[in-house]
């Protein structure tokens, strides 16, 4: 509803940024706020960005007209935290895990801010089906994936997951690095 | 790309509420990439921390702005994180003051409750090898700070007008970023952030053909696939790689079978090697890959100008250590490769301040986790109270950006145990001068630090700067200029 509020007044870049928060607003029962920005609890660390890859910009405008349709157009995503603590979010379609879960104040890094220049906004898809139904990973994501700390068979960067339908029901787990560095003996590459 | 928006408010404002009375004074020595995710850290697990950043330039962020490469703008885009995590209500940052010099360490310890050191590795390592001081041979740092207007390497001018070839020692990332600066078209830097003065020298360049040395084969390469994938696509430049080079032993398999990085460089360059014309066009400009080889020594010019004029090299061959880890040892051949240029990138070194442990054949601080201990025996009874280590200066000089953000989540939970455990915060000692300390002592020696505010001045006008030659900014350079658009 707020979403739709919001691009029908003419917002359509905020419009088309708070459907991702939709799931938060109503979890924390802001919604109907104009301003639902102010009442996100303060995710540390990447709160001051939104990151729009050009895919997500390129959708932007259906994806706002079929958000009036209905429900269809956002998936179910599933983040498994550091800690094995799970949140469930809503996604809209096109939009890329990395920008999903900042919206949700989940806390996946993303240094390059979605740029493919920097591993941290590493994910490991939870389920093989899952993951073989995302499109192969190109050389540029690859590169960057030799680099992601505790890299497994299911890896991919956030910020290079674009929602669609068939991803609907999705579990992403961040890798606990700090376990992988200190604990079990792991050495990670200098790399 | 990013759209900004500016809740980033939000974590600032709440740092106002939760100052308490008696702050955890923490103070962090460097403004890189380890000290940023130091603070942030810091901040985030213990809401009673002020945290105070100091760090000898002007000008923050450490090797994001002195060494990651002027064509690699969206790697420094991580800038934007930090730059969110010094404008917090509970973090100050102090540029142009030098551990050391404005202030010791052991006045840090007086004032601050935590001192976390993570000021990286700003000398070099050493060949050790005759002619090692020849004009015309710089270590690939110095190269680095030049091209990236660093305000001490403005004056290094390499000669890049009287020679034809250039030598890089070393197959690292750092190598491969020298090699492409001096290889790739310069209408292609003139958009990036690269030093005038910089700029204006490869512009005028004679350096046509690049031979980068390395003393085990392309299995042991140090460099990564993007940084490879992206200099093996230079435009006009022709790769030179031996095919007799990328002969695999039982041994090398075994490596790439273990190693996703290895195994994606080898193939990469196995690709460039069969892919090459073996036409050259004289036009062209050339990087030669040379593996099994390593300097003997540098040889002079017969003008006794005292300038380098070639590298003699031994060639190598691999010996089996342990499973999985080959070195080279020597063979008792040699050739010489002339060239007019040497860059050395055969890594950094930290160097140790007064009071600091230090492992001088590591070239690092002696820690566990981050604690620093008193001497290198590794005992952890030893451990320096309150004092730890993050980034270069903990883990040696390897490592990306990111490997930082891991090693400080290690520094800051030793910190977060040893206040749990009471080791920082019992005793009476707890109440520490902090920031006020600091700006007192400060102020006492006429030291005048910059604030992140005064960098955002600096920032504005080197923004302005470049604007008008479609650059993203034009560095300031000088020490001057520096502290002058700072007010
Ligand atoms: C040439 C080069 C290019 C690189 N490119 C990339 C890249 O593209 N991508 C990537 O992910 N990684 C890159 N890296 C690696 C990355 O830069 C490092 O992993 C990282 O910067 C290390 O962080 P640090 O904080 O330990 O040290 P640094 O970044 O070196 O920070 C050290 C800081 O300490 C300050 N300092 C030093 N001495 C003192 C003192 N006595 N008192 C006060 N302050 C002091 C310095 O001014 C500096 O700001 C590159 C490294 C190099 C050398
Ligand atoms: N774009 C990027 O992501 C980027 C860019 C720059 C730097 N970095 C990172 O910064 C870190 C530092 O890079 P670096 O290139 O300085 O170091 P590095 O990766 O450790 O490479 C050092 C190179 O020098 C060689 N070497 C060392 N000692 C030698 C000696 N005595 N004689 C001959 N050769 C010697 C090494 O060979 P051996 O392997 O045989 O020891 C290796 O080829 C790396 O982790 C790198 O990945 C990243
Ligand atoms: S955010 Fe940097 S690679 Fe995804």
């Amino acid at each position: 509803m707020l979403i739709s509020r919001l691009s029908r007044v003419g917002f359509p870049i905020i419009g088309a940024l708070s459907r991702g928060i939709s799931a938060h607003v109503c979890r924390t029962g802001c919604a109907g706020s104009t301003y639902c920005q102010r009442h996100w609890p303060e995710t540390w660390w990447f709160q001051g960005a939104i990151y729009q890859r050009n895919r997500y910009c390129s959708t932007t405008a259906a994806s706002a007209d079929s958000a009036d349709k209905g429900e269809q157009q956002e998936i179910s995503v599933t983040f498994v935290d550091k800690d094995g603590e799970e949140k469930h979010i809503k996604v809209p379609v096109g939009m890329s895990m990395l920008e999903a879960a900042h919206q949700n104040d989940i806390e996946l890094e993303g240094a390059c801010e979605g740029s493919l220049a920097c591993s941290t906004c590493h994910v490991i898809v939870m389920d093989i089906e899952y993951y073989n139904k995302l499109e192969e990973p190109t050389d540029e994501e690859n590169d960057m994936l030799d680099l992601a700390f505790g890299l497994t068979e299911t890896s991919r960067l956030g910020c290079q997951v674009i929602a669609k339908p068939e991803l609907d029901g999705v579990r992403l787990a961040i890798p606990a690095a700090t376990r992988n560095f200190a604990v079990d003996g792991y050495v990670p590459k200098p790399h | 790309m990013a759209i900004y928006r500016a809740v980033g408010r939000n974590w600032l404002t709440r740092g106002l509420l939760t100052i308490s009375n008696n702050p955890l004074r923490v103070c962090i020595v460097d403004s890189g990439p380890a000290g940023f995710y130091t603070a942030e850290k810091m901040l985030k697990a213990h809401q009673e921390a002020e945290v105070d950043i100091i760090d000898w330039l002007p000008t923050p962020f450490g090797l994001v702005r002195s060494g990651v490469a002027p064509d690699h703008p969206e790697t420094k885009i991580v800038i934007n994180q930090f730059s969110r995590v010094a404008k917090h209500e509970r973090c100050s940052f102090f540029g142009n003051v030098t551990l050391g010099s404005s202030v010791s360490l052991g006045e840090l310890r007086e004032l601050y409750n935590v001192v976390v050191l993570a000021y990286g590795a700003e000398s070099d390592r050493f060949l050790g090898i005759p002619g090692e001081d020849l004009k015309g041979i710089y270590s690939a740092r110095e190269f680095v700070w030049w091209y990236n207007g660093h305000p001490d390497f403005k004056n290094l001018n390499p000669d890049l007008k009287s020679t034809e070839s250039a030598v890089i020692v070393g197959q690292g990332n750092v190598a491969l970023d020298v090699a492409r600066i001096l290889l790739r078209p310069t209408a292609e830097l003139a958009t990036t952030d690269i030093s005038k003065h910089a700029l204006s020298g490869l512009e005028e360049s004679s350096i046509r053909k690049v031979y980068l040395v390395g003393r085990r084969g392309p299995v042991q390469a140090a460099f990564t696939t993007r940084e490879l994938r992206e200099v093996l696509g230079i435009k006009n430049l022709n790769i030179g790689i031996q095919e007799a080079d990328l002969y695999r032993a039982p041994a090398d398999e075994e490596e790439l079978k273990k190693n996703r990085i290895q195994k994606r460089v080898y193939e990469l360059l196995s690709r460039a090697a069969t892919s090459g014309s073996s036409e050259l066009n004289p036009c062209q400009r050339e990087l030669h890959f040379v593996f099994f080889s390593k300097p003997d020594r540098f040889l002079e010019s017969d003008d006794s100008s005292g300038h380098v004029a070639g590298v003699h090299l031994e060639k190598t061959v691999l010996k089996g250590v342990s499973p999985g880890k080959q070195i080279a040892v020597d063979t008792g051949q040699f050739e010489d490769r002339p060239c007019g240029m040497v860059l050395k990138s055969i890594g950094y070194k930290s160097v140790p301040v007064d009071g600091l442990p230090f492992d001088h054949q590591k070239g690092v601080v002696p820690n566990i986790r981050g604690r620093v201990l008193g001497n290198t025996s590794g005992d952890p009874a030893l451990c320096e109270n309150g004092l730890y280590v993050c980034g270069w200066l903990k883990r040696g000089p390897t490592g990306i950006i990111a490997t930082n953000l891991y090693c400080a989540e290690e520094t800051v939970a030793s910190i977060s145990e040893d206040l749990e455990q009471g080791v920082l915060w019992s005793s009476s000692s707890s109440l520490k001068p902090g920031r006020e300390g600091l700006h007192q002592l400060l102020s006492n020696r006429n030291v005048r630090f910059v604030t992140f505010n005064e960098w955002e001045k600096i920032d504005n006008e080197e923004k302005r700067r470049g604007s008008s030659s479609s650059e993203p900014r034009e560095k300031l350079i000088c020490w001057e200029e520096l502290l002058k658009s700072a007010t």
